[in-house]
């Protein structure tokens, strides 16, 4: 039972559904999506929740230049692991309403995109870990350029390069820590044991904070994303927004802070301070926004910042509240572009002005979207309040004012996303929503999946935590001895 | 070397296959010599090569790497071309001949062990280059292409020649072996004849690889030509172009490196920003590719600039990988062109909907120029970086991640219209030979793509 599973059954499942003619693919397609499921709980229930890498491979793959095939599951792995394989089939079970053309084709890219990040979550070689990176991002290109609404092919052009352009550099930091490594291999363990000067660090960190800001996005890097999350089919702002933004904050944890622990420790303040401007700036513009889906995604940068803030603090408590909110964002954000997805299916707007009164007509659907707005607004007792406690905790820790700043971010996401919430949900029924029908099917399915977890891991998130404290802690361990060692020096 | 005897006297057959009206079976009789060479080619796979000819050509593991490569790509050409050149003229033999002695002569250039074997090889490669580039007798742009590649080239050769004079001047001989103890054994007093020769070598070479500020004849002449001898002087020529240069520099000049790096530094860097800033301009897909050639020809340098160990089997993946997407991307432009009559990225608009196979390799194709990973452009590009950046050149491979970035907004350009845009026109015809070299190359692109050691340790 390897880690080789998890990555080759999505591919073998992408290829197949590819072949899949129209009705049946989504069939296959969840399928092979709730296999994986399985093969990670699996994965789990053998997992030991120590610091040590388990279920890893190692195979040659350019052996001359250092590239292996070389994967496995710590702890912090584990989680993302859960991430991507819990919300794929959620995601696929969303797009059952939708009749999409070549939809084979579709549903295979998504499971494509499967693969490619869970060879991100799990890669402990640098090779390996950039082939997965770009291998994700060529599939949602197409998912949001083919099956996008109107001007997505500026929007999903703008987005390819600012990507690209960022895991290029990356690329290059790559192979420059290569290069400089005592062993010449691109595997983790040797890239992390060198010692290269301050100054290297510092420049060093920029080529790879750039690919994960854009990523996940960071002011100023996100310009391109509430444009793509807007024109993408739901599927694929969900894929983008619940999975593929946290392989930018797992790159910063697994591939930054390991690798240029001094390069980050100098630039932490700068990032600190971008990620606070991000959160104010994001909020301020949600809450000008008509279009629901707009909204949604600028709440989304808000978030993010919070969560890039908590790892940039560089304590126990950022690191492991960024690890749980990753889940929880994960969820929630799903959650709301998929009610926004059934909003817009009846409605076919989704203009925040219009709409008004569905609670009345639609009491199931109004209960679900409650749920998922208050675990959003970080609710005690909902999912997203464990998570935002222990990262404002760990920004306080670092500095005070940066995390007055930052709690702003709860206050400012409880106004808008209630106000929205109000807004669509509760007043007068008017022509457009008296016809609105509640949830039936697998919408009801998919709420009530999300609604549980906000609900269970707002309850009981120490099992979460637990999975992942080891390996945090001895990560953390492992840096400020060698940060230690380099100052000495 | 039975490999070079055999494409020499393949193209006489050809001649006489002619002669007798056999029309049918020149591209099999040329498809099949073709093979039978490559044949001997792995056959003469030695580590321990010995120059034969007193010294005038050497069959390393190198030139045997190139021979199949070319041959290889001239394969899939030649596949492509049936039905092709009838169209164009009734003496078919003719061009069947011209390009297996162009092939000849870059067997040559591939394994040349004497600066002579050198010229005689690029001779012998150019003149059926200007044939085939004017083989449209009555097309206005062919004979235009043809005038220009011939002035052009001539010019260049005499830049060549000079160069290897003057080397010969100052060193004593034309021998590769001769020149290199010559360069090593006093370095404080070598000759500034030798000097100036090796200046105009480089001259020379980048003219013939079409490197900037050399390259104004390739736009011209890639457009003018007919498409499949477009292709053929896309990819086997500027790969052999290649192996010719990096051959010449690791074999003589490796250890002046001092002075040549920062020349062909700053040609690196022009070639790179002209090729990929004019290729975005570009209406036409044919001209896109022209410009685009010039772009690769830049990263190509790299292994030339940052000359290693592994710039052999650097410049082999990158040569192979970007030879065999071109070959489709030539293909499909092929097709497209019989339907549309235009080379403009319109008429590719919406192809993805009529010929998914098409689309689908041709997107391959493209990803694989762009260098994005899985497919055998990443693998080349990931070499060139890592090299660039072995020798400290940090700032060249930033300015090439910079042209990357700039690629893929002309290569996305043919994605986007074949599967972001729509069309009223209908299915693009597709013979069944097209289908197997589509299918092949795409299938060659990604397997690199996937597990590079495949070719990576060849040489």
């Amino acid at each position: 039972m390897t880690v080789s599973i998890l990555l080759f059954l999505p591919v073998i499942a992408a290829v197949i559904t590819a072949f899949i003619k129209n009705g049946a693919a989504k069939h296959v397609a969840l399928f092979f999506a709730v296999a994986e499921l399985a093969v990670a709980l699996l994965l789990l229930t053998r997992f030991v929740p120590d610091a040590s890498v388990q279920f890893s491979v190692s195979y040659p793959w350019l052996p001359k230049f250092g590239i292996y095939f070389t994967a496995g599951i710590d702890g912090i792995s584990m989680i993302m692991v859960l991430l991507a394989t819990v919300l794929v089939p959620l995601i696929i079970l969303t797009t059952y309403q939708h009749q999409y053309k070549n939809a084979g084709a579709f549903y295979a890219l998504i499971l494509f995109m499967q693969a490619g990040m869970l060879t991100v979550f799990t890669a402990l070689n640098g090779f390996l870990f950039y082939v997965g990176w770009e291998a994700a991002l060529i599939p949602i290109y197409f998912i949001c350029g083919l099956w996008g609404g109107e001007n997505r092919i500026r929007i999903t052009i703008k987005f390819f390069i600012y990507t690209f352009a960022g895991s290029l550099f990356m690329l290059l930091g790559l192979i420059y820590l290569y290069l400089h490594s005592p062993a010449k291999t691109y595997e983790l363990s040797n890239l992390t044991s060198m010692g290269l000067t301050n100054l290297q660090q510092a420049w060093l960190f920029w080529a790879f904070f750039i690919a994960f800001a854009i990523k996940m996005p960071v002011f100023p890097f996100h310009t391109w994303q509430p444009d793509t999350y807007t024109v993408s089919p739901s599927a694929g702002t969900m894929l983008l927004s619940g999975i593929m933004l946290k392989m930018g904050i797992y790159g910063v944890i697994r591939w930054l802070l390991p690798n240029v622990p001094v390069g980050f420790l100098i630039w932490q303040n700068i990032v600190m301070i971008l990620a606070v401007i991000g959160i104010v700036y994001a909020s301020l513009i949600a809450f000008n926004q008509k279009d629901g889906k707009r909204l949604v995604a600028y709440s989304s940068i808000a978030h993010v910042g919070l969560i890039a803030a908590g790892i940039f603090a560089y304590n126990t408590q950022g690191m492991q509240g960024a690890l749980i909110q990753m889940i929880n964002h994960g969820i929630n954000v799903v959650g709301l572009f998929f009610v926004w997805d059934i909003i817009s299916r009846r409605l076919n707007t989704r203009d925040i002005s219009l709409i008004g009164g569905i609670a009345k007509v639609a009491p199931q659907f109004s209960i679900a979207f409650l749920i998922i707005t208050l675990g959003t607004v970080a609710l005690p007792l909902t999912n997203g309040f464990i998570g935002e406690f222990l990262l404002l905790k760990a920004v306080f820790n670092y500095n005070i004012w940066i995390a007055a700043v930052a709690g702003l971010t709860i206050i400012f996401g409880a106004v808008y996303m209630l106000r929205m919430y109000k807004q669509v949900m509760h007043g007068e029924t008017n022509e457009l929503t008296a016809l609105f029908t509640d949830v039936t099917g697998t919408e009801k399915l998919v709420l009530g999946i999300i609604c549980t977890l906000i609900i269970v891991i707002g309850v009981y998130p120490q099992p979460l935590l637990h999975i992942s404290e080891a390996a945090v802690n001895n990560l953390l361990a492992d840096i400020s001895q060698k940060v230690s060692a380099m100052t000495n020096k | 070397m039975t490999t070079l005897i055999i494409l020499s006297v393949l193209p006489l057959l050809l001649l006489y296959l002619g002669l007798f009206k056999a029309n049918k079976t020149l591209l099999p009789v040329s498809v099949i010599g073709l093979l039978v060479g490559l044949g001997f080619a792995f056959a003469e796979w030695n580590a321990n090569a010995q120059p034969i000819f007193s010294g005038m050509m050497l069959f390393d593991r190198f030139s045997v790497a190139f021979s199949s490569i070319t041959i290889l790509s001239t394969v899939l050409i030649l596949l492509l071309s049936k039905g092709y050149f009838e169209k164009i003229s009734s003496h078919v033999a003719e061009y069947y001949a011209i390009i297996l002695f162009a092939l000849a002569g870059i067997i040559v250039m591939v394994s040349f062990h004497n600066m002579v074997m050198l010229f005689i090889g690029i001779e012998i490669m150019s003149v059926s280059l200007y044939i085939l580039a004017g083989i449209r007798k009555n097309d206005f742009a062919s004979n235009e292409a043809a005038l220009k590649y011939f002035l052009m080239g001539a010019f260049s050769t005499g830049f060549l020649l000079f160069g290897i004079t003057l080397i010969y001047g100052a060193s004593g001989s034309f021998n590769l072996e001769a020149i290199r103890n010559y360069v090593v054994e006093s370095p404080r007093e070598i000759s500034p004849l030798f000097y100036t020769g090796l200046l105009l070598v480089i001259v020379g070479m980048c003219f013939k690889v079409g490197a900037a500020p050399f390259h104004f004849w390739t736009p011209d002449v890639y457009e003018g030509a007919p498409t499949l001898i477009t292709t053929f002087m896309s990819t086997v020529v500027k790969t052999a172009g290649f192996a010719a240069f990096l051959r010449l520099f690791s074999a003589c000049f490796a250890t002046l490196s001092d002075f040549w790096a920062p020349v062909l530094l700053i040609i690196t860097v022009l070639t790179l920003f002209i090729g990929n800033i004019t290729a975005l301009y570009q209406q036409s897909f044919k001209r896109m590719l022209a410009f685009s050639s010039i772009s690769h020809a830049g990263y190509l340098l790299f292994a030339i600039v940052a000359l290693g160990s592994a710039s052999a089997s650097s410049v082999f993946v990158y040569a192979s990988a970007y030879s065999v997407a071109s070959i489709i991307a030539f293909a499909a432009l092929i097709l497209v062109h019989r339907q549309s009559g235009s080379d403009s990225f319109d008429s590719f608009n919406g192809l993805a909907s009529k010929n998914p196979f098409l689309a689908f390799t041709l997107t391959v194709a493209m990803l694989s120029l762009a260098g994005i990973p899985l497919t055998a452009g990443f693998v080349g590009k990931f070499f060139m970086f890592s090299e660039a950046l072995n020798k400290y050149q940090i700032w060249l491979v930033v300015l090439a991640v910079v042209n990357a970035i700039i690629s893929i907004f002309y290569y996305f350009r043919v994605i986007i219209a074949m599967y972001f845009r729509t069309t009223d026109r209908g299915e693009v015809a597709v013979p069944a030979y097209y289908t197997f070299v589509l299918g092949l190359s795409a299938i060659i692109t990604i397997v690199i793509g996937v597990y590079p050691a495949l070719i990576s340790d060849l040489i």
